[in-house]
């Protein structure tokens, strides 16, 4: 495997600052855009560490959450968004931000960041040996999540159904009460 | 004149159905290639929006009507459950019993196959419902907005 450590932290630096382009702008649209940017560019990263099927999920889940989102957006005027700087929320994330940067300093300080990939887990070495000899599925992913992980997958799948579900009830076009409220007068 | 100009249906129509025979393949591969059952569910639900955005929701209900979508989504969540319920048979939920067929062929890796089908189904047409709910939502919103002004 050849060095794209470069490319990831040029991408990397590329999305810390669309984040914070996206929080700190006044304008709803180009929020929305700069959200896909980053998107678009955890897909790429994704690519570049050699993950296909997630880079092409992240994709075009991203392009769709893009379409709703400018969809949404771009019939709403309200671009400047009020903000008020809030001394306690400063205080509190520059104490969190703190305690993460001196957890990771105990954490790996002494002994550094492991390799990339390592160490292989029992249940991955587990996945990765046997995945194509017991499923027979080329692509190992799906062995891994249709096969071996199958329960994650309807978990994922009842997750989806609920959040249509939910959306379908809070968007229909008039509720129950009212229906009824009409038929009665 | 509803939807997007004659330029956006023109290339929409060329398109569409392009879009729907990758995402179908991108569904059939997905335990050969990279890809998946989510992934070209959501392939497909992007075709249907595409014709949604360039044509006006009509033409795109024409095609799937909303109470389709509702079936499709559902059968796809059933048919996930069911296949994992065949599993039973071997002893376990999601139990691989299908036969495995020859390895690199389409039609190998037993139930990953239909699993994938499903999924597809499911998170298509759930997400091409999320988008038509929100479309209505804006729509009957906006009306709203301008019979308040007209009153």
């Amino acid at each position: 495997m050849e060095n794209i450590a470069p490319q990831l932290y040029t991408l990397l630096v590329f999305m810390v600052i669309g984040s914070i382009v996206a929080v700190e702008t006044k304008n709803l649209l180009s929020a929305v855009i700069s959200v896909s940017a980053v998107g678009f560019a955890l897909s790429v990263a994704f690519l570049l560490m050699g993950a296909p099927d997630i880079a092409i999920t992240q994709l075009v889940v991203e392009v769709l959450v893009l379409i709703i989102l400018i969809r949404g957006t771009i019939l709403l005027d309200n671009t400047a968004v009020e903000t008020h700087t809030d001394t306690l929320a400063v205080v509190a994330s520059l104490v969190f931000f703190g305690l993460l940067l001196g957890f990771g300093a105990m954490i790996f300080g002494s002994r550094g960041f492991p390799e990339f990939g390592e160490p292989l887990m029992r249940v991955s070495r587990v996945y990765v040996q046997t995945g194509l000899p017991a499923t027979y599925a080329a692509n190992i992913v799906t062995s891994i999540i249709l096969d071996f992980r199958a329960y994650d997958t309807l978990g994922e799948a009842s997750v989806l159904f609920a959040s249509v579900l939910g959306a379908l009830a809070l968007l229909r076009k008039d509720g129950k009460v009212k229906r009824e409220e009409e038929a009665a007068a | 004149m509803k939807g997007m100009t004659l330029i956006v249906k023109t290339i929409t129509d060329f398109v569409v159905a392009f879009i729907v025979v990758f995402g179908a393949y991108i569904v059939l591969y997905g335990h050969l290639t990279p890809g998946g059952g989510f992934a070209g569910g959501v392939i497909i639900a992007c075709a249907f929006i595409l014709l949604m955005l360039a044509h006006g929701s009509d033409a795109a209900f024409a095609i799937l009507p909303a109470k389709v979508a509702h079936i499709l989504d559902s059968a796809g969540a059933l048919a996930f459950l069911i296949i994992g319920w065949i599993g039973m048979t071997g002893g376990f939920f999601f139990l691989n019993v299908f036969g495995r067929g020859e390895m690199f062929r389409l039609l190998s890796s037993g139930m990953i196959l239909p699993l994938n089908i499903a999924i597809a189904f499911k998170v298509g047409s759930s997400l091409f419902l999320v988008f038509a709910a929100l479309a209505m939502f804006r729509r009957r919103s906006f009306r709203a907005m301008i019979e308040e002004e007209l009153s």
